[in-house]
């Protein structure tokens, strides 16, 4: 209201938390529109949300969390959520609900209430509630929780305003907090106050509640155990006692008691504030019967997934012809190799520049939104779900399907998404079978070469025989990584028309990593190569590698640096060969057996140098150079058996 | 006390019984090597004991009685058949007999440490059927692990017949009774829903062994085929348990 006060007290932050699928992003994208920031939890690989927002003289920041269904973190993402929730603490917490699953979803409300968060509910999907015959009396709804509940329908905007306005209402304190607290069974309740009452006594500190803390201690959760413990055994010495009088009384772990009285509650408050009308099949029941039919199923998930690599193959198709078409038309973009120091160095930043935004962005873009329609629809769960199997042979569980098709683009952003895998060693396998995939970059490769000079059969060949080798590698992998791997528990939601918005914005965070991680590799590596060349210090290279290039796989000697190219830009490959003989026309030099196991060498033997760097990131240097090396060895193995096999066709 | 000769009968019975069949006296003899007379013989005195319903027409089931003491032979057998084949790796021809004698003697205190030892197995070794659970009454081989030392015998001991979601064909309805696994899957579990009593009905069986898809509490859940083989429910059919 007063214009002249400081900039702080007009200022607050908002966080949205929830369950996956409920809508927040669309409720993000309706606070924020353009004005977003996404980038990375600092130190972590989970994605990052922030926009902002004016509102009534307000200065709202919006941060949207990762999807959590409880504070017993199941995997990495949800335990963003936890710590900023605990330790950032927000102004407010908008919790946001899928009205058709209030039973599910009030779990989690439950325990953002035992954190003492201040909170408003939103309860989203009412449309989608309605059209399964349920209403929900958000009145009562409010009444028996004590937290404000606004409804809202956030793809067409219903109720956003006054989500706002709420939020800002309980975020500056202007509307009192009277959350009703939520009372577990009187034996319960009697030990939680026991051991609230001995951490105070005790002088435990901890960031989080009093009641919240002895909760999880009678939980028995790890983290909280050793933060206490490691103030006071008499607290924890306490609680396990009491845990064991819990576990006589209801003859059940503590933790199973205390999770199954929170669904309790949850049920009860769900089932007193909704009515089910008539539950009629719904559009999206029929789809479900469809696309997990036994026979049905299959085919409609391996079209799907076929389709995007034809749209994969006709659109890269369609780029390396424009590719070679710029290459006769800007000169500059060529990679030069002599000429003056400087001029090289310029070149090669002006190639590799080009080299990704005419080339993987144009190409990856459209792969990319059409693979975010397909995830954001639901399909892509029931996708995972027929694929389960298949993918558990090489230790993976249906979801890892996701990162692998993203592979198929570029390595980068795939390898990143592999996070949605929760153990380390599944996300691992996941990122060794995603190097495993032919990225466009390497599908340039193989149509410039084997689809342009020997014949398209050969070009689907290898890729073929490529999915067939990650199967292979990927089950040897299984057996050597150590650790363990879970099992799949996906939640299947219903189908959804895609929204516009929320797909541009996955669109663009995967793509986005493809600008700010591969293009400066590029740029950099590409100069640095060049130069290197031009100043004869890689010509001995071919010499040292001979044994390998020319020997084992009966490929010309210049293949040795070929290949050295490959790993700053796997495209680098054919275009630099263009720059050193002088011509497009490979036929000139290069036999179709020595074409297709250059192609196929290329496809397996190294992820390029963003994707190492990100291999290293994500894991341990240790990992990425021993995927690295295992590659390396593999196609260079590889290469010389189908050279030898290949002379016998050709 | 009960003797080898009725455990072996009551073993045999149970696995000619899966599905709900009915075992024939004929299927009785070949399936244990003796005379039918000799079978007809023994099974009426297994009727007398309460242990089966025998027609001398229609043919033999077992009893809730029965069933119990047969479900317990049978994991022992599979038990001791993993621990021959996996720990002590004697060939797969040896292991199925030296497990049938065995079985008899093994205590069920012994079964138990077996158990633990072989960090709770789902199937056999070589023919993947499933290992009946025990009939402990804990939520989780991790609270048995955790708490055999405080003196099992002291405890209850449970009766429902017990059915993994695994094992559950589309449609079928049960209340969770019982999940096996370790502490981090059983919460996340437990999270969506799956807790003690819960009702659960089968939506969707994917094909060649994948996912189960489970409706509860209003949504729907994919279950990966192994983690569906850890969730134990009631089902209202007691007596047929499928393979």
């Amino acid at each position: 209201m007063n214009v002249k006060h400081q900039k702080d007290s007009k200022h607050l932050t908002i966080a949205l938390a929830g369950n996956a699928n409920v809508g927040k992003s669309m409720i993000f994208n309706q606070l924020t529109g353009s004005n977003q920031i996404i980038g990375n939890w600092p130190g972590k690989t989970v994605e990052r949300a922030e926009g902002s927002l004016h509102f009534e003289g307000y200065d709202i920041t919006v941060i949207d969390l990762p999807g959590i269904y409880s504070f017993s973190t199941f995997s990495l993402e949800e335990v963003v959520s936890k710590e900023y929730i605990a330790f950032e603490k927000p102004d407010v917490v908008v919790n946001v609900i899928d009205a058709s699953l209030l039973e599910r979803n009030l779990y989690f409300t439950i325990q953002l209430m035992e954190m003492d968060t201040p909170l408003v509910l939103c309860l989203n999907q009412t449309d989608v509630a309605e059209k399964k015959g349920i209403t929900i009396d958000t009145h009562r709804l409010e009444a028996t929780l004590g937290v404000p509940v606004v409804a809202t329908v956030a793809t067409r905007g219903k109720g956003i305003r006054e989500l706002v306005k709420t939020a800002v209402q309980i975020g500056q304190r202007k509307r009192e907090l009277k959350q009703i607290p939520i009372k577990y069974g009187e034996e319960v309740e009697t030990r939680i106050n026991r051991l609230a009452e001995l951490m105070e006594s005790e002088r435990v500190e901890s960031p989080y509640p009093a009641r919240w803390v002895a909760i999880r201690l009678l939980e028995d959760d790890t983290d909280t155990k050793e933060l206490v413990g490691s103030q006071s055994e008499h607290v924890t010495d306490a609680a396990q006692a009491l845990t064991k009088e819990l576990e006589t009384i209801h003859k059940e772990p503590s933790f199973v008691v205390v999770s199954s009285e929170r669904y309790s509650l949850a049920a009860r408050t769900a089932s007193d504030a909704q009515k089910q009308g008539i539950v009629r099949t719904s559009f999206s029941d029929t789809l479900d019967s469809i696309t997990t039919h036994r026979i049905l199923g299959y085919f409609i998930s391996a079209g799907a997934i076929g389709g995007l690599m034809l749209w994969t193959f006709i659109i890269g198709d369609f780029l390396s012809r424009l590719l070679s078409d710029v290459l006769s038309l800007l000169e500059p973009a060529r990679p030069r190799v002599t000429g003056p120091i400087l001029s090289i160095l310029w070149n090669g930043v002006f190639g590799g520049f080009i080299a990704g935004v005419t080339l993987v962005i144009p190409f990856v873009l459209p792969f990319y939104f059409m693979l975010a329609m397909i995830e954001d629809s639901g399909f892509l769960t029931r996708v995972a779900f027929m694929m389960d199997n298949a993918m558990h042979k090489i230790g993976l569980h249906g979801k890892a399907i996701i990162p692998f098709i993203l592979g198929y683009g570029c390595n980068v952003p795939a390898i990143y998404s592999s996070r949605i895998m929760e153990t380390k060693r599944e996300r691992l396998l996941a990122a060794f079978v995603i190097t495993l995939a032919p990225c466009s970059a390497r599908t340039v490769v193989i149509l410039g070469l084997v689809a342009a000079f020997v014949g398209i059969q050969w070009a689907l060949a290898l890729y073929l025989i490529d999915i067939l080798l990650i199967f292979a590698l990927g089950r040897i992998a299984f057996k050597v990584v150590p650790g363990r791997s879970t099992g799949l528990i996906m939640e299947m939601h219903s189908f959804r028309v895609p929204s516009l918005s929320v797909v541009a914005k996955q669109t663009w965070t995967r793509t986005r990593s493809l600008v700010y991680v591969v293009i400066p590799i590029y740029v950099l590596g590409s100069a640095l190569v060049q130069a290197l060349y031009a100043v004869g210090l890689l010509e001995p290279l071919n010499d040292v590698l001979s044994p390998i290039t020319v020997w084992w796989l009966a490929l010309p000697a210049v293949t040795g640096i070929l290949l050295i190219f490959g790993i700053v830009r796997k495209e680098l490959t054919i275009l630099m060969l263009a720059a050193i003989y002088g011509t497009t026309n490979f036929a000139l030099f290069l036999t179709p057996v020595q074409m297709i196991t250059l192609a196929l060498v290329t496809m397996l033997y190294i992820p390029c140098l963003a994707t190492i760097a990100v291999l290293g990131r994500e894991f341990s240097w240790k990992a990425a150079s021993a995927m690295t090396l295992a590659e390396i060895s593999f196609a260079i193995f590889a290469g010389g058996i189908a050279s030898r096999l290949l002379s016998f066709v050709f | 006390m009960i003797s080898s000769n009725v455990e072996e009968y009551l073993e045999a019975l149970y696995n000619l019984t899966r599905n709900g069949k009915v075992a024939t006296t004929t299927e009785i003899s070949e399936r244990l090597k003796i005379a039918p007379a000799s079978a007809t013989q023994m099974l009426k005195k297994l009727a007398d004991g309460g242990y089966v319903r025998y027609s001398p027409y229609r043919g033999t089931t077992l009893t809730e009685k029965g069933l119990r003491i047969a479900e317990k032979m049978t994991r022992k057998h599979r038990l001791l058949e993993r621990f021959l084949h996996d720990i002590l790796k004697i060939g797969e021809s040896m292991v199925h007999k030296q497990a049938c004698e065995m079985e008899h003697s093994l205590s069920d205190q012994a079964e138990v440490a077996l158990c633990q030892f072989l960090k709770h197995p789902h199937r056999c070794p070589d023919d993947h059927m499933i290992i009946p659970p025990c009939d402990l009454p804990f939520s989780s081989c991790k609270e048995c692990l955790e708490r055999y030392a405080d003196g099992v015998d002291r405890v209850e001991r449970r009766g429902e017949n017990l059915t993994s979601i695994g094992d559950l064909r589309e449609h079928d309805v049960g209340k969770v009774a019982f999940i096996r696994g370790d502490r981090r899957v059983l919460q996340r579990l437990l999270d969506m829903g799956l807790t003690p009593g819960t009702s659960i009905s089968v939506v969707k069986v994917a094909p060649l062994k994948g996912p189960i898809e489970v409706a509860v509490r209003g949504s729907k859940l994919a279950l990966g085929r192994d983690i569906a083989c850890t969730v134990f429910v009631e089902t209202a059919k007691s007596g047929a348990r499928g393979e």
